[in-house]
């Protein structure tokens, strides 16, 4: 089992649903998100190129964070999922400077959070709130190990990027091209 | 042309424009800590070689402060945690690859050794406070030989540490050279951020330790030849330091974009005023020209140099622990 996310950046529309989904779902505080919407424009006018990133914690292979974690509050779960114990952590703060996409923050109560890749509901067979509520159905989840899966699939027929793969994460979200 | 937009909202406290979760309560205790390992590595490294009548100062007083030192650094360390009442967590479990859980646990180690140590040499560090004058911190020395008369447990206790100081000696060497090189290897285990990232800076961190601690021995002891020693071997520590820092500098220099423009925070970005003229002018090469002069027979209090070093070296983790959050990998 090894959980993974792609994500059409051509037919994203930068609506933001992913992100309010999530904090509706995760009872994110206010004023905080887990996810996130990021514009990229290249070019030079009137060439001009855009498109969106819904970003997130890529729920890496290689996770910095766990590693230079001191209690082990932060852990990986079946599926690759990468998850914090609140009760473990002590809010260094190491795993925040470790990540290099900025996906964990201070939870106003001291514990780190983050994106779960929504475990409750997978462990349901859902997909993962900003998934579900995608109005463009740019977002696809499931299981790598699986070739048949229709994320499989995807990622082996279509061309992608992963986010600065130069940190030696080995991230677990795909954009597809 | 390439622009990144940030689309929704995300002003996370700490996180944007650039990750700024440590500041000085961190830079304070990296500094704290370093200084501590370096007093007590020269500390066991004299004793163990059997000149602590020759080095009273380094072998016998010096470690009483590295007991306070540490403990302030601790309470600021608790100080900078989110999730405070779960401090105790760190000590229910070790993990090899955090450099975090490796320095809760050497730390325990070498605040109760450098509280030990000190006890034990109790009669000279009350002549060391009456020679200075201190007659003030009476009290200290007092307090502690009313409970060695009162407390049967603490006598047996720093009765055997007086008994097999020399088992302690090495044991105590071995947990501040980690403490030393540990500061270091935290920021370093960050890959997340390029400028800290690098293999020399455990090595760093350790040589300017060790020589913020050579400064403060230099500083403070009333004996001329232990304060030559100690200044010969920081003028060495401080040579070695810059060696270090040209090294680092030079390979962030070679590397991948990320590393390059971590090398200009340095090399005109905004940290090049406070690095090059205020640590490397005014923490290194200035109190290494000082100390070599006294060397030549020129009149300088000791004092001089050896404040210009630990103010240096307290910069230099300042700016390390800045500069570092504010380079990152392009996202």
């Amino acid at each position: 089992m090894r959980y993974a996310m792609a994500i059409e950046v051509n037919k994203c529309v930068g609506c933001a649903d992913c992100v309010v989904a999530c904090q509706t779902e995760n009872n994110v505080p206010h004023g905080y998100s887990r996810d996130w919407i990021v514009e990229i424009a290249r070019g030079e006018y009137p060439d001009l190129y855009m498109h969106f990133e819904s970003q997130r914690c890529n729920h890496c292979d290689d996770t910095p964070c766990v590693r230079t974690c001191p209690t082990g509050a932060s852990h990986i779960i079946e599926g690759g999922i990468v998850k914090v114990t609140h009760d473990e952590c002590i809010g260094c703060g190491a795993c925040i400077e470790a990540c290099p996409y900025d996906a964990r923050y201070f939870h106003p109560e001291g514990y780190v959070d983050k994106c779960t890749f929504c475990d409750h509901r997978v462990a349901d067979g859902l997909d993962p709130a900003c998934v579900s509520v995608c109005p463009t159905t740019c977002m696809h989840f499931g299981d790598l190990d699986d070739p048949d899966s229709e994320i499989s699939k995807l990622i082996r027929t279509r061309e992608n990027y992963t986010l600065i793969p130069e940190a030696g994460t080995n991230p677990q979200i795909f954009y597809l091209k | 042309m390439e622009e990144k937009l940030l689309v929704t909202a995300r002003e996370i406290h700490g996180l944007y424009p650039h990750v700024h979760i440590w500041g000085f309560p961190i830079a304070t205790y990296l500094f704290l800590g370093g200084l501590a390992a370096g007093i007590l590595l020269f500390a066991t490294i004299y004793y163990i070689k059997g000149k602590e009548d020759e080095m009273p100062f380094t072998v016998k007083i010096a470690p009483l402060f590295t007991f306070i030192f540490i403990m302030i650094g601790l309470l600021l360390l608790v100080y900078d945690l989110h999730h405070k009442l779960y401090v105790w967590q760190l000590f229910t479990t070790f993990r090899i690859e955090s450099p975090m859980s490796w320095g809760a646990w050497t730390l325990v180690g070498v605040s109760i050794f450098s509280l030990l140590w000190p006890l034990s040499y109790i009669d000279d560090i009350e002549e060391y406070l009456h020679e200075r004058g201190w007659k003030r911190l009476d009290w200290i020395t007092k307090f502690i030989r009313t409970l060695e008369h009162k407390c049967k447990i603490f006598r047996f206790i720093v009765l055997f540490f007086r008994k097999h100081r020399k088992k302690f000696a090495y044991i105590l060497l071995f947990l501040s050279i980690i403490l030393g090189i540990y500061t270091g290897i935290l920021l370093s285990a960050f890959n997340a951020h390029p400028l800290w990232n690098n293999s020399i800076l455990g090595p760093l961190f350790l040589t300017s330790g060790v020589s913020t601690g050579s400064a403060f021995v230099m500083w403070l002891s009333n004996n001329k030849k232990e304060r030559t020693r100690m200044s010969v071997i920081d003028m060495a520590l401080i040579a070695t330091e810059l060696f270090f820092i040209i090294h680092m500098i030079m390979g962030m220099q070679a590397g991948p974009e990320a590393f390059q423009q971590a090398a200009h925070l340095f090399l005109g970005g905004e940290f090049t005023v406070i690095f090059w003229v205020f640590f490397v002018g005014f923490g290194l090469v200035l109190p290494f020209i000082l100390e070599a002069m006294e060397l030549k027979g020129f009149h300088i209090p000791p004092a001089l140099p050896a404040i210009l070093v630990l103010i240096g070296g307290f910069l230099f983790r300042m700016i390390m622990v800045y500069a570092g959050q504010m380079s990152e990998y392009p996202l």
